[in-house]
């Protein structure tokens, strides 16, 4: 383990972990590689230096066309998406000390779903959008669950079980509205449920990234606390930790993070699980950190979306790849926790 | 099980025999009620007049091929369901069990979507096999990640990894049904818990399954009553705990994957109706069984009857009903239990 360098500017310093931040770059480059490699992809097919002379210029209005209002807003919702659920998952599992604490088991990811459904198969979703509904549902159960496990205090397994029966009780009720709505509204819902990228404009890009930048600043200000919450709730409180007020804000900030990056792109499967396991292992800590598990989720997100369109022509569901990548990963984790005895 | 269950004097055999008479009438009652309401007024008097001879009027074909089916199936798959989640929650000393909860009930339904989209298995008598294959499975594989480690099986354990299976298999569940236009109009009103549809001939099919279920379940009391003592007690009275998990994982099997390859997964049913009898009458298993398969149904068919009375002419799904009143349940256990903690 590369051992952490402290960098002093005046009264501010900040403790750097050489290896961290090779990972980050590393991922950062990546992300954006496969952001660029996302767009060649489509009806018309583009070489990687047409996508970059139609992203930076207007020489040729066709192709700028093409790359800036067709291809840019999927790409771009695509690694927000995986950005916000990378880094809520690296929230909830630090928060809960599991794992499998994901928003995908929680709850906030089935409350989205429940109120999206219900908007679709009633037919106020126009009026008020996807994204609104997203979000009230996402954030309206990750609250109704904290309250729920509130009993002088919460603990992470009192979140994660309430979760899980607050999840079913969605999921129940979503089944029920797709069986009200019209054939045609249950096939684009399910479509919206499996996590979709296909034809995201930029009116689904402008919300999530204005999430971002609001909610992102907040995760990452509450981070230093998160350090000292994955040691339990007394020695945090011990070492002078707020613990209930820094946890309420984590949770709410990462489900407001979720229900946005829900609303825009679906609940893409097993992201917020799986980046951040995936980034703690490649910057070698002892829990999840926020900012690569955030770029690990982009990355993850957007390499998906290619494979699912370069296997099938007309284009799987992004979420599709994201479920079949993620299951090994559940199930070693799984395995792996319950080894170590960490499994509750 | 719990230390306020135990120390409480449990009621003696006599009330408790009553209690399970009383209960049956209750069944029976219910059973009446859900043939009499529906979207079709029919009067009472004309409701028992046609059920004692089918005299082949409308109203009694409405009651023998659409009502009574489907009160027969509420009370089998409420049975099933009942029985699943005691033995599970006796064999795994886990009071969170429950089918729907641990996976067994999206092992069923995954194997169902798999064999209807990819192998184009039409016949419930086909499918019905792959959902027992499927509940197995699921079964397996949640107990074997769940009961793996150092410190053993835990609540926790058991319904995180129900959890996760269930968030797999539903995730692969989902891209089947989406490729087919088709499988989904069909799997979107079997997966939201339905019991409307039913048809004698289905009924039939499962019943045998479900009976070999019941009565591997119903008879395995005394052993279960041993293993709540803990493994190294049973295995000292003389109980051999291999063939008793199979015999009971058989159960579940059985049970789980009838119900829901007729009814659709129903979650939450088989979690409170044990903590229900067991706060009524104590943890003895030999009497939590049958009260558990009498009861049950009661709970499904109220849901049922309930979900039909509030949507007229329309109706709410019971596998909906029995969720939101299922899950405060389980809420509430969570909250209760400090134990879940360590």
């Amino acid at each position: 383990m590369s051992l952490p360098v402290t960098i002093r500017l005046s009264t501010i310093s900040v403790r750097v972990r050489p290896r961290g931040v090779t990972v980050c770059v590393a991922l950062l480059v990546a992300a954006f590689l496969l952001l660029c490699l996302g767009m060649t992809i489509g009806d018309v097919p583009m070489g990687l230096p047409d996508v970059l002379t139609g992203l930076f210029t207007n020489s040729d209005a066709g192709n700028a066309y093409l790359v800036q209002e067709l291809r840019l807003p999927r790409a771009l919702t695509g690694l927000l998406a995986g950005l916000a659920f990378g880094a809520s998952g690296a929230v909830f599992q630090t928060i809960t000390r599991n794992p499998l604490a994901s928003p995908d088991m929680i709850g906030i990811n089935a409350g989205a779903a429940t109120a999206v459904v219900a908007g679709i198969a009633f037919g106020f979703g126009n009026g008020l959008g996807t994204t609104t509904l997203g979000l009230l549902g996402g954030l309206l159960s990750g609250l109704v669950v904290y309250l729920l496990a509130w009993r002088r205090g919460t603990t992470g397994y009192r979140i994660l079980l309430v979760g899980i029966g607050i999840s079913a009780m969605c999921t129940s009720l979503t089944d029920y509205l797709l069986s009200k709505a019209q054939i045609t509204e249950a096939q684009s819902s399910m479509g919206w449920l499996v996590g979709n990228l296909a034809n995201r404009g930029w009116d689904n890009v402008l919300p999530l990234f204005a999430a971002c930048v609001v909610l992102f600043p907040l995760v990452l200000g509450l981070s230093r606390w998160m350090g000292t919450l994955a040691l339990g709730d007394e020695v945090a409180a011990g070492l002078g930790t707020p613990v209930q007020p820094v946890r309420l804000g984590l949770l709410l900030a990462g489900a407001g993070l979720v229900a946005f990056a829900t609303a825009s792109a679906g609940p893409i499967a097993f992201v917020a699980l799986t980046a951040p396991q995936i980034a703690q292992r490649l910057a070698r800590v002892s829990s999840p950190p926020v900012v690569t598990s955030a770029l690990g989720g982009g990355v993850l997100v957007l390499g998906s979306d290619i494979v699912a369109r370069v296997l099938t022509p007309t284009g799987l569901p992004v979420g599709i790849v994201t479920g079949a990548l993620g299951a090994p990963v559940l199930l070693w984790l799984l395995v792996r926790a319950n080894r170590s005895g960490s499994g509750g | 099980m719990r230390p306020d269950t135990l120390t409480r004097r449990p009621p003696p055999h006599a009330a408790r025999a009553l209690g399970l008479l009383a209960a049956i009438g209750v069944l029976a009652l219910l059973g009446l009620l859900s043939i009499w309401l529906g979207s079709k007024e029919i009067s009472f008097g004309d409701v028992w007049r046609v059920l004692l001879h089918n005299d082949g009027s409308a109203d009694a074909v409405i009651i023998h091929s659409v009502r009574m089916p489907r009160t027969a199936l509420a009370v089998l798959v409420g049975a099933g369901l009942g029985l699943a989640g005691t033995v599970m929650q006796a064999l795994t000393r886990n009071p969170l069990a429950d089918p729907g909860l641990l996976g067994v009930s999206a092992g069923a339904a995954f194997a169902i979507v798999f064999s209807i989209t990819v192998l184009g298995v039409s016949s419930l008598y086909g499918y019905v096999w792959f959902a027992f294959a499927g509940a197995l499975a699921a079964t397996a594989v949640v107990y074997f990640l769940g009961t793996r480690g150092n410190a053993g099986s835990s609540p926790v354990k058991l319904t995180l990894a129900g959890a996760a299976v269930t968030a797999l298999l539903g995730s692969f569940t989902s891209a089947m049904v989406l490729q087919d236009p088709v499988a989904l109009n069909r799997f979107r009103f079997w997966s939201a818990g339905s019991l409307a549809g039913a048809d004698s001939g289905q009924l039939l099919q499962v019943l045998p399954f479900m009976l070999v279920g019941a009565a591997l379940a119903v008879t395995s009391g005394p052993a279960l009553n041993s293993l709540a003592l803990g493994d190294d007690v049973a295995v000292a009275l003389g109980r051999r705990l291999g063939p008793l998990r199979l015999r009971g994982a058989l159960a579940i099997t059985l049970l789980t994957g009838a119900a829901v390859a007729v009814a659709g997964p129903i979650v939450f049913l088989g979690l409170i109706i044990p903590h229900a009898v067991r706060f009524a009458i104590g943890p003895d298993q030999r009497w939590l069984l049958p009260y558990s398969a009498v009861l049950a149904p009661c709970l499904l068919l109220a849901a049922d009857i309930l979900g039909r009375i509030m949507a007229r002419p329309s109706e709410i799904r019971a596998g909906v009903i029995v969720a939101f009143l299922g899950a405060p349940v389980f809420i509430y256990l969570v909250r209760r239990r400090k134990q879940l903690e360590s």
